[in-house]
């Protein structure tokens, strides 16, 4: 556990010769009326770096919380080097190497780097904490990942990806054979992801196997030796990193070929609906940013979490107060209008993640659909709500965005993530809006959903209708947008018209620097 | 997955011990509680089963429903309020205060004193509502520590105005009416507590305020970027429930025929009590009239069978205790089951 030098922390190079790490044989978990996963194999070499591709729901959380003792499967065997193994906790995993770095963190805020480093394990003086021993522990190991992190500093303080670095140096605190990585460049800014690419390489050349979980075709690119691609918990299959095209992914991970999920988009753009111009927001998370939209095309606001492109979006609709910067809307000035205001002007916007700021969870589809028009005359009078009326043309939208099952009254919370998110886009259907935005549309929802949600903006827009997407899913600006705008650390970087909005094209501008 | 499984499993398949489970998801806390309540109490009572005694129950309980509908809007919010106790204190105090005095000024009529004394008194609850309402949307004060605070303030306020003794000489007219009176054969307080569940009703199901109350309590982000402001609607729940509050300790102190500093202890706890008994969710955005005027007719119902069976009044607290922790506890319960049962498709 203390300062005892890299050789024992990781395996010996010899290792990364290919040997067989972990073997997964038609592993099962059921939940109470779902099959999360049914009869998925999978396996893991020492020194690799083997992918798990699909989308949200594709049983990837579940396999991966399989291995690493999280879950129980209920049916199915695992073998770690070749003697079958059943883990009852995430301690008897970590007993044999096994260590996952989740996306939600599990360090306590208010405690230092070296207490959370040795939670569970710290290192006694008798019966006394031994405080000189944790630290100097903490210190090495960090020193050994070369981790510029201090082991006093109070975790609730660093930054997310510095979190994300103590949390992997967790994994490291004991004999590391398997890492396991739940898209961990989620919210991480492009030289904190390069920062984390080097250390996954750096574990790979030690022998370590490396079990990676992303959406992102360029992180499988990057790093996969293999990539295992599942859909609707199912096993769909396993490629080598040369088959792993972008055409094969998606084809594997959809079940579609591209055709089928992206629709084609007539162009015809209008008059400019949406202006910001040097835009700066007062957390600075954006700085000088300007962009137009005009009626009739969809522009796309591409970069990594934390680039700054969502919050341009939110600042235009009064959501993220601004420092400098205006906004027109059809030519008039709007520039630090309340959300309300900017309803009532014709602006729409549907937040990224439905459950923090979208929907009201434990209420009915129907108010939930009705909240952001019970404004309107259609929806009440000076006193009262016109409920019949409320019901009628609720009904109605959850018709059009073909809501399953169409139940007007049952709690959002007890729907699928793909029909909340109908409801969470049907609310905008409700009024006249001439400028959507749609921040992160497709997040948690299956192909099925995808597939309505980017018909509904092909509709919207050919209707003559603004639209703004904002995306970190690379597929979705590349086949959607007719213009994008790149963002990179609150800054546009580059506009792209279409067909010059490719993958490496938008790519370029926020990985080349610190890791290509 | 859950609308694909949900054909799977018909409710014809289901084991006796998943459709007892079923019931109480549908139904919550409240039925069992109260069956139990009733097959207790009937056995240790003769008289708990009469009509005498309901109505009995119900004029006792007027009280406590209206204060409960007041907490309810503000649990509703995702908040509460443990301002009421002293909150009744307060304006007790201040319309006995102001009643008596415009009464032996002798300036205006009895009518007239009445009046004022009422209307003041209302106005002083509201007026530690919006106290409350400021401090926790504007100044972003949990509402725990801010209605605990206001709690204190109420006190301070109401014992230094009175220092503790009783304040007399209001109009006698005004207990006649208010707090004996009769109309078409129900006591003047449950004409008016009915009033006031009608005009609740209509808020909470056919009002924008009402939606906005479930909205903000329900995802305060979602309401902002649907276009509520959360402020000025926040603010409101917290007047209506301390002007509701207000109502009812005007009431209590035609009843008492004094303005009394030492009232309202237990107000907190039990309009807590009540909402949570009755299917209100401490966590917000979950809650009907209906389940605040049952949760509070409920503990009346409890009380007084207590009375009956003469358990002394130390261990009816006890009781009391008890019952919000197993009903939070219950409810609790309740949620898993929900969640497992609606994750197995078998809720429609």
């Amino acid at each position: 556990m203390t300062a005892s030098g890299t050789s024992q922390r990781f395996p010996s190079n010899s290792a990364a010769d290919g040997g067989l790490l972990l073997k997964l044989t038609e592993v099962t978990k059921r939940y109470p009326g779902v099959s999360a996963l049914s009869n998925v194999s999978f396996d893991l070499r020492s020194g690799e770096v083997h992918v798990l591709f699909g989308e949200n729901g594709a049983g990837k959380s579940t396999l991966i919380s399989i291995l690493s003792g999280a879950q129980k499967p209920t049916s199915g065997t695992m073998a770690f080097r070749g003697a079958e193994v059943e883990f009852s906790s995430v301690a008897d995993a970590r007993e044999f190497g096994i260590s996952a770095v989740f996306q939600e963190f599990s360090l306590v805020p208010t405690m230092t780097v070296a207490d959370n480093l040795l939670l569970g394990s710290e290192p006694l003086r008798g019966r006394l904490l031994n405080r000189k021993g944790l630290r100097s522990a903490a210190e090495s190991l960090l020193a050994d990942l070369e981790f510029p992190i201090k082991a006093n500093q109070v975790v609730g303080r660093l930054s997310r990806a510095q979190q994300q670095m103590v949390e992997i140096a967790k994994a490291f605190r004991s004999d590391l054979q398997v890492l396991i990585l739940d898209e961990p460049t989620a919210s991480l800014t492009e030289t904190e992801s390069g920062r984390l690419f080097e250390l996954v390489e750096e574990a790979r050349t030690r022998g370590i196997g490396v079990v990676y979980i992303t959406h992102r075709l360029a992180e499988v690119k990057r790093l996969a030796d293999r990539v295992t691609v599942l859909r609707d918990g199912n096993y769909v299959g396993t490629l080598a990193r040369e088959e792993a095209t972008e055409d094969r992914l998606i084809n594997l991970m959809t079940g579609r070929v591209i055709d089928q999920v992206f629709p084609d988009i007539a162009h015809k753009p209008g008059e400019i609906a949406l202006r910001a111009t040097g835009l700066t927001t007062r957390t600075r998370s954006a700085a000088d940013v300007s962009f137009e939209v005009r009626a009739g095309e969809i522009v796309g606001f591409a970069g990594l979490v934390g680039s700054g492109k969502g919050e341009s979006a939110r600042a235009c609709f009064g959501a993220e107060p601004l420092l400098h910067g205006s906004v027109h809307l059809y030519g008039n000035e709007v520039t630090g209008s309340s959300p309300r205001r900017m309803l009532k002007s014709g602006m729409f916007y549907v937040p990224p993640d439905r459950k923090s700021d979208g929907l009201l969870l434990m209420r009915g589809v129907r108010e939930n659909i009705a909240l952001p028009s019970i404004r309107l005359a259609q929806f009440s009078n000076l006193t009262l709500m016109r409920r019949a009326a409320e019901r009628r043309i609720t009904d109605e939208v959850a018709r059009r965005v073909e809501l399953q099952p169409h139940s007007l009254e049952r709690p959002v919370e007890q729907f699928s993530g793909g029909n909340q998110q109908k409801v969470l886009l049907a609310r905008a259907l409700v009024r006249d809006v001439d400028v959507f935005v749609f921040d992160e549309p497709t997040v948690g929802v299956d192909v099925g959903t995808r597939v309505a949600v980017y018909q509904l903006m092909a509709d919207l827009c050919e209707s003559g209708a603004a639209i703004l997407l904002v995306s970190s899913d690379l597929p979705e600006i590349v086949h959607l947008a007719h213009r994008a705008y790149v963002f990179h650390r609150g800054r546009v970087v580059e506009e792209l018209v279409a067909p010059d909005i490719t993958e490496e094209n938008v790519l370029r501008n926020f990985l080349d620097r610190e890791v290509a | 997955m859950t609308s694909r499984s949900a054909s799977g499993s018909t409710a014809s398949s289901l084991s006796l011990l998943e459709r007892l489970e079923l019931v109480f998801v549908k139904t919550g806390v409240l039925p069992p509680l109260l069956l139990l309540a009733v097959i207790v109490f009937s056995q240790m009572s003769d008289n708990f089963l009469d009509v005498e005694n309901f109505e009995n129950v119900l004029r006792q309980n007027t009280f406590l429903i209206i204060v409960s509908l007041g907490q309810m809007l503000v649990l509703l919010t995702g908040g509460f309020d443990l301002s009421v106790g002293t909150g009744t204190a307060l304006v007790s105090v201040v319309t006995a205060t102001v009643m008596a005095d415009s009464f032996n000024a002798g300036a205006g009529s009895v009518g007239f004193a009445i009046a004022l004394g009422m209307v003041v008194g209302v106005l002083a609850g509201a007026g530690v509502g919006l106290f409350n309402g400021i401090g926790v949307s504007v100044f972003r004060v949990s509402p725990f520590i801010m209605t605990l605070g206001t709690s204190s303030i109420a006190l301070g306020l109401a014992l230094y105005m009175t220092s503790g003794v009783p304040v007399r000489g209001m109009p006698p007219k005004f207990a006649d009416i208010f707090g004996f009176g009769e109309w078409a054969g129900l006591a003047t307080p449950i004409w008016v507590t009915a009033a006031v569940v009608v005009i609740m009703t209509v808020v909470l199901n056919w009002t924008r305020l009402g939606r906005y109350f479930y909205a903000i309590g329900g995802n305060a982000n979602a309401a902002t970027l649907s276009g509520v402001t959360v402020r000025t609607n926040l603010t409101s729940a917290y007047v209506i429930a301390g002007a509701l509050m207000g109502l009812s300790s005007v009431l209590l102190t035609a009843r008492l025929e004094t303005g009394e500093a030492n009232i309202g202890v237990s107000l907190p706890l039990q309009s807590i009590a009540a909402c949570v008994i009755g299917g209100v969710s401490l966590r917000g955005g979950i809650g009907r009239v209906s389940s605040a005027v049952l949760g509070a007719l409920f503990i009346g119902l409890v009380q007084n069978g207590m009375n009956l069976a003469r358990i002394q009044s130390y261990l009816q607290m006890i009781v009391l205790g008890g019952l919000l922790i197993i009903a939070v506890i219950a409810d609790l319960i309740r949620q898993r089951s929900l969640s497992r049962l609606a994750a197995a498709g078998i809720l429609g």
